[in-house]
């Protein structure tokens, strides 16, 4: 699907020189905030990149949680006359999440613990969420310039792969 | 809006089965959760209530390898069937590659049907997406129960057709699924298409892939 098309949903991509300035912006927030681990999730529910410690948990169930979330809040602050929520807390015991939107579209999880506080992390975060806002501002655009497709022969080798896994 | 992520070289699409309440939608993915290969599997969620409704969604993501050196996945979505959950429902639809409708077949349940698929309709188009434009099949389910209506009868309600405008897809088009049916015919000298459609009975698996394997082939289509 493209930007253009009929249906109104745009498919999106995410390039390899876009990974290394996200990859770039999170390292740095990571050793200036002293959190574990970023990562950047859409707000369909898919885990778009990790940076910092791994992590041991499912990154797919992670992902559409983290989306669910946030879409729930974002409904929830609308039932109080706020446009948005722009940034979530959780707070563990050991373990805390903070979450930030980012350009409307994909959603910035810093994973902590107690090696640093919140306020540093929020203190911290943004300036990475301004760097990743400009970012991903212009890889929409860039979307909305022309069309992602897939090489030739992927329907049909995908076609022959549905059928094997799910012809029972 | 699926999403192609060059540099994790992924593919990944979402797929959403929408429908009346207590309708089948999770016992599909139930059943496929069940029967897939394990290594094609992620953990499935549930958000549901002490009594096993759906309060926000299932989810399960489903592999299908490598393809032309991308890893590609379908990520399976249910929505809470209940009237009332309607802003938990409409959240899930956004993003949506294709859609499965899973009606209940029970007569007593045909205005709950056709009232799940206005409101899919309309939940949409709050997205900016037209539901006759996207990948979308229906699932008739419960046919094993004494209380299930015809086929033609749910078709006329359920899936009557849209108007085909683009005059190029104005051909007599057979179901290749229903002998002696058409997906795009003329009806009263106007053309009109119907979503293909499948029966089943989740409880035991009947159908279940065939609606899977149907959709999921109309959304990688919509990749080349």
């Amino acid at each position: 699907m493209t930007g253009q098309d009929r249906t109104g949903a745009s498919s999106w991509s995410f390039r390899e020189e876009d990974s290394r300035r996200i990859t770039s912006i999170l390292n740095e927030f990571l050793q200036v905030s002293r959190a574990r681990t970023a990562l950047i999730v859409d707000r369909n529910g898919q885990m778009i990149a990790t940076v910092g410690e791994q992590t041991a948990f499912d990154p797919l169930a992670f992902a559409s949680l983290t989306a669910a979330d946030f879409s729930a809040n974002d409904q929830l602050a609308r039932l109080i006359g706020e446009p948005e929520f722009g940034s979530l807390f959780h707070q563990g015991e050991k373990d805390s999440m903070y979450l930030a939107d980012i350009a409307r579209r994909v959603i910035l999880v810093v994973l902590f613990d107690n090696q640093t506080t919140l306020g540093l992390v929020k203190l911290r975060v943004k300036s990475a969420v301004g760097s990743l806002n400009h970012v991903f501002i212009e890889m929409q655009a860039r979307e909305e310039a022309g069309a992602n497709r897939v090489e030739s022969g992927f329907v049909g080798d995908a076609e022959d792969e549905i059928d094997r896994l799910f012809g029972e | 809006m699926s999403m192609i992520n060059y540099a994790s070289r992924e593919i990944n699409c979402k797929l959403v089965y929408y429908g009346p309440g207590l309708g089948g939608k999770t016992t599909n993915l139930e059943h496929v959760f069940s029967k897939i290969a394990p290594t094609a599997k992620g953990k499935m969620i549930s958000l549901a209530t002490e009594t096993e409704r759906t309060l926000f969604f299932d989810f399960l993501p489903v592999d299908l390898g490598t393809i032309r050196g991308f890893k590609t996945r379908f990520h399976l979505y249910t929505v809470p069937g209940q009237v009332y959950y309607n802003a938990s429902r409409k959240l899930i639809l956004k993003g949506v590659d294709g859609v499965a409708f899973v009606a209940d077949s029970q007569i007593e349940r045909m205005e709950a049907n056709i009232e799940s698929m206005q409101n899919l309709y309309s939940n949409l188009a709050e997205h900016g997406y037209d539901l006759t434009q996207i990948p979308f099949v229906i699932q008739y389910n419960k046919r094993d129960l004494p209380n299930a209506a015809p086929i033609q009868e749910l078709q006329a309600a359920i899936n009557p057709g849209w108007p085909v405008e683009d005059v190029t897809r104005q051909r007599l088009t057979p179901d290749p699924l229903h002998e002696g049916e058409f997906l795009i015919e003329q009806v009263d000298g106007h053309w009109v298409e119907r979503a293909p459609y499948f029966e089943s009975v989740a409880t035991s698996g009947d159908g279940v892939f065939d609606t899977l394997k149907a959709l999921s082939k109309l959304v990688i289509k919509t990749l080349g």
